[in-house]
């Protein structure tokens, strides 16, 4: 039986053309056009060096801030959702009642449209009559309201918790899996032994975890770095740029028509995430893995 | 020791409903104020209706042009989850059959990649320009199938490997071209991972509005979420409508998500847990 008559290399011909053209092939580009003036504004273009990259990382301009946005966003959000969904999955993985119930609800806001999401929380967080504030007020912690998306030192962190609340089902569904496929012989054993909970946690589901979890960290940082939609519906960035993050400021160059600089911060994402992500799809693909 | 155990239980229950009820409580929202008139929903509360209508959703349907919206995101869900699965699939099977090969290793790892690296979406608007697919439907489908292909592909290349080789072997004694025996032997064989990623693709187009964001200016073409996005933008203050709107454009959401969660939290989850 010959391989490459049975299993022809056209298989993957579909795949390989659309996901090249439409994917690789405009980073590649985009690269290129980083070393440009390409706007909408002139049909001409010039070459400018490094003047694009220049203007991104220097300390005048707002980019630096945009980046660290991005990071702050990922290294936050990754930390809360990895927490929480650890508590919530130790806690709903076995011996509780209606589990199925709890966790649906829990994985349902991953399946909704994020611009939904976005909206109806700015009516929640609306400072006048949103539900978050009518609630403190209710309780008697008028002084822990907020003008959550408006003032710049809360913003950001606003945007955040929503975030949270949309991705904890997810990663909290992924841990659970991960839990329920580590046999319950070594749970036995150590209860044989005298093992506390807490110690069984420690010395049996961590480390036996410790794959799932790495997965689970490589995909919430790949979300962070590449987040628009929730910040772009909630605050777009604003009040006053506390809240841009890279691809926010990507679609403002690019509405305003200025290209060049535009590409050049999606050619930073693309080069870094390219040297990155070589060890991160090691990670997904299990190649770390002694199997 | 048996009173500790109890308080746990009990701890962990609140912990669940606690946190549920968070999670419905934006979801409920959404129901209440769907079916309030005009003069009750000038905020959006928990409230249940005093007078209970189905009018918002008429209005919306027409003021919001919610049918062609939703025939758009149809055309787009259905045609980008098609090309998707049969190209993912196609090319999964090729590579995992054939991953003695360097070069095929090395297919699917550029392929893979494409899970991690960002578009730039500005050089893609030049591509689109270039091939004469900006503002354009079938442009919308290719990029939604470019957008899902690299983690499809991962997902069914999983799948592929547990169905045994000897399969193949039978069916090419037996006469069978490459194509009839991808078609009619190896495919329904990939059922389940099949239907995972269809309901994944399906759902992933359906809630996405980047690209409709960056690439189609006429509202004609636009998908639900943007149709809602725009809504929203023109009727801010009518909640009632903004509500029956995002109702709408979730009910075909929230009842695959009801009827395929088995597939769908199978999809997700496939490939992050070594078992």
């Amino acid at each position: 039986m010959k391989k490459s008559k049975v299993y022809p290399w056209y298989f993957a011909l579909g795949a390989l053309v659309i996901y090249t053209v439409l994917y690789v092939l405009p980073g590649i580009i985009g690269i290129g056009y980083s070393f440009t003036d390409w706007s909408s504004y002139s049909t001409e273009l010039h070459f400018v060096g490094l003047k694009n990259f220049k203007t991104i990382f220097s300390a005048d301009e707002n980019y630096l801030k945009f980046i660290g946005n991005t990071l702050l966003f990922t290294v936050v959000t990754t930390a809360l959702k990895t927490v929480l969904a650890l508590v919530l999955a130790l806690a709903l993985s076995k011996n509780i009642k209606c589990k199925n119930f709890h966790r649906g609800v829990m994985y349902m806001p991953s399946v909704l449209s994020i611009l939904i999401v976005g909206l109806v929380f700015t009516s929640i967080l609306n400072p006048k009559n949103g539900l978050l504030n009518g609630a403190l007020e209710a309780i008697g912690l008028e002084s822990l309201t907020q003008k959550w998306l408006t003032n710049p030192k809360i913003a950001f962190w606003s945007v955040m918790g929503v975030d949270v609340w949309r991705g904890t089902g997810y990663i909290m569904t992924i841990l659970i899996v991960g839990i329920l496929s580590i046999s319950t012989t070594y749970y036995e054993a150590a209860s044989i032994d005298g093992a506390t909970g807490w110690n069984k946690f420690l010395h049996i589901t961590l480390p036996l975890l410790r794959p799932t979890l790495a997965v689970t960290i490589v995909l919430n940082v790949l979300y962070g770095l590449k987040v628009f939609d929730i910040i772009y519906v909630l605050t777009n960035g604003g009040p006053g740029h506390t809240t841009e993050v890279m691809y926010t400021a990507v679609f403002k160059q690019f509405s305003q028509g200025m290209y060049a600089i535009g590409t050049s911060i999606s050619s930073v994402m693309f080069i870094f995430m390219v040297i990155i992500g070589f060890f991160m799809i090691k990670i997904l693909t299990g190649e770390e893995v002694e199997e | 020791m048996a009173g500790k155990k109890r308080i746990q239980i009990i701890l962990k229950n609140v912990l669940a409903w606690l946190v549920s009820l968070i999670m419905l409580i934006p979801l409920a929202l959404i129901v209440i104020n769907a079916f309030k008139p005009d003069e009750e929903a000038m905020t959006l509360t928990l409230a249940l209706p005093v007078n209970w209508t189905l009018a918002n959703f008429s209005v919306v349907i027409e003021k919001g042009k919610l049918l062609m919206s939703f025939f758009n995101s149809m055309l787009y869900s259905l045609g980008a989850t098609a090309l998707t699965v049969l190209f993912a699939s196609m090319a999964a099977y090729l590579m995992s059959r054939r991953n003695d090969s360097k070069f095929f290793r090395a297919i699917y790892m550029y392929l893979v990649l494409g899970i991690v690296i960002p578009i730039n979406y500005v050089a893609l608007m030049k591509v689109m320009q270039v091939t004469h697919l900006n503002n354009n439907r079938l442009g919308i489908i290719l990029l939604y199938t470019a957008l899902q292909l690299p983690f499809m592909i991962f997902l069914i290349y999983g799948f592929v490997a547990k169905v045994p080789r000897e399969m193949d072997e039978a069916a090419v004694m037996d006469g069978c071209g490459p194509l009839r025996l991808y078609f009619s032997i190896i495919l329904p064989l990939l059922k389940p991972a099949v239907i995972s990623a269809s309901v994944l693709c399906f759902l992933n187009t359906w809630n996405e509005f980047i690209m409709p964001l960056y690439f189609l200016n006429s509202t004609t073409k636009w998908p639900m979420p943007l149709a809602v996005y725009n809504f929203f933008g023109q009727y801010s203050r009518s909640w009632n409508l903004i509500c029956a709107d995002i109702l709408l454009t979730c009910l075909p959401v929230i009842i695959i998500y009801i009827a395929c969660q088995k597939y769908i939290v199978g999809g997700q989850t496939a490939g992050a847990v070594k078992g």
